[in-house]
């Protein structure tokens, strides 16, 4: 199947992506602006993937807000990645279920 | 030294639990997905295994399905993935002097947006053994996943399906509300890049998520940069939020 050449292409583009910077790019960046940029980035990256996405992972904006306040509440106060997680869906199943 | 390295692949493994687990679900979606689109069980489970990303792979799979050219598929991976680049560029900076040139170019295939994500706002230098058990579990979960929506599609009941989609969200929460709980400036680049995600939602649909990610997180952490410029930390503890 050319299937294959399909799938090769496009595993070797996105590895190349990933480890040229990675692998190849080491000195420390120096530029205060840069830095700073690479810093806030993470946190940047998710809250525009999270946000609205969320309220749309459920297949029901209700018990996706549900869930949104339940894992907002737990993350506040600090709680492991894994019981926030868990939580946000908890809350959404049962949510589910009322309705 | 050596004694450590049990502990902080075990912590990879616990912090990479949630990714894992919400991939499962995700791919699970993606495997439904490939076998529509024409894939074998045994394609759809080797794109997974190969490229581990969620909107690459469906785009791809989609230029499959059309029949377009090996161009146009080097093209769309290139354009959905460069964010990659910017992760792998920022991790870089956090690597111990345990990353030499090999365990880089095998910790370079787990950089993911939730894997590069918890990794950075760990406090402290990123170690290879760490990297390498939450990529461990977080790709079990997405073959796994990928592999049983392809065999089985509609394997879990709906509800339980529908519930876990929220999985890998609730986990960004958990990553962002603490530092930004903390630290204003953190606070400010998260809600500009929240958004702006929402404005281009709404106001740009045309716009592909994967494009309108990057246009967000770039434009609020370029604004955060300049106006909360982070001082000069020494060389070697930087990234962390604690």
């Amino acid at each position: 199947m050319n299937h294959v050449a399909y799938i090769a292409v496009m595993a070797g583009v996105t590895y190349l992506i990933r480890v040229i910077p990675f692998a190849f790019f080491r000195r420390k960046i120096r530029s205060k602006f840069l830095r700073s940029f690479l810093y806030y980035i993470p946190y940047a990256v998710l809250s525009a993937m999270t946000i609205p996405a969320i309220f749309y992972s459920t297949g029901s904006v209700l018990t996706a807000a549900a869930g949104t306040a339940a894992a907002l509440c737990l993350a506040f106060f600090g709680l492991p990645l894994i019981a926030v997680a868990l939580a946000a869906s908890l809350a959404a199943f049962l949510t589910g279920l009322l309705l | 030294m050596t004694e450590t390295k049990p502990h902080f692949f075990r912590r990879g493994l616990l912090h990479g639990l949630p990714i894992g687990l919400g991939y499962l679900s995700v791919s699970f979606g993606f495997g439904i997905m490939a076998v529509r689109a024409g894939m074998s069980v045994l394609e759809a489970t080797l794109i997974s295994l190969l490229n581990l990303t969620s909107a690459g792979q469906a785009a791809g799979v989609n230029v499959i399905a059309a029949g377009g050219s090996l161009a146009e598929m080097a093209l769309v991976q290139l354009t959905i993935n460069i964010r990659y680049a910017l992760m792998a560029l920022s991790l870089s900076q956090k690597c111990s002097k345990r990353f030499r040139t090999p365990q880089r170019m095998l910790g370079a295939y787990g950089i993911t947006d939730e894997i590069f994500g918890v990794c950075a706002a760990q406090p402290g230098a990123l170690e290879p053994p760490y990297l390498y058990g939450m990529t461990l579990i977080a790709a079990a979960g997405w073959v796994l996943g990928t592999f049983l929506g392809a065999f089985a599609g509609a394997l879990l009941p709906a509800r339980v399906t529908a519930a876990l989609g929220i999985l890998l969200y609730g986990m960004f929460l958990a990553i962002i509300v603490p530092p930004a709980k903390k630290d204003k400036a953190i606070l400010c680049a998260v809600l500009a890049a929240a958004g702006l995600s929402v404005l281009c939602r709404y106001l740009i649909p045309a716009l592909s998520e994967g494009f309108a990610v990057i246009l967000c997180a770039v434009t609020a952490a370029a604004a955060a940069a300049i106006l909360f410029p982070r001082p000069d930390e020494p060389d070697g503890e930087e990234g962390g939020t604690a």
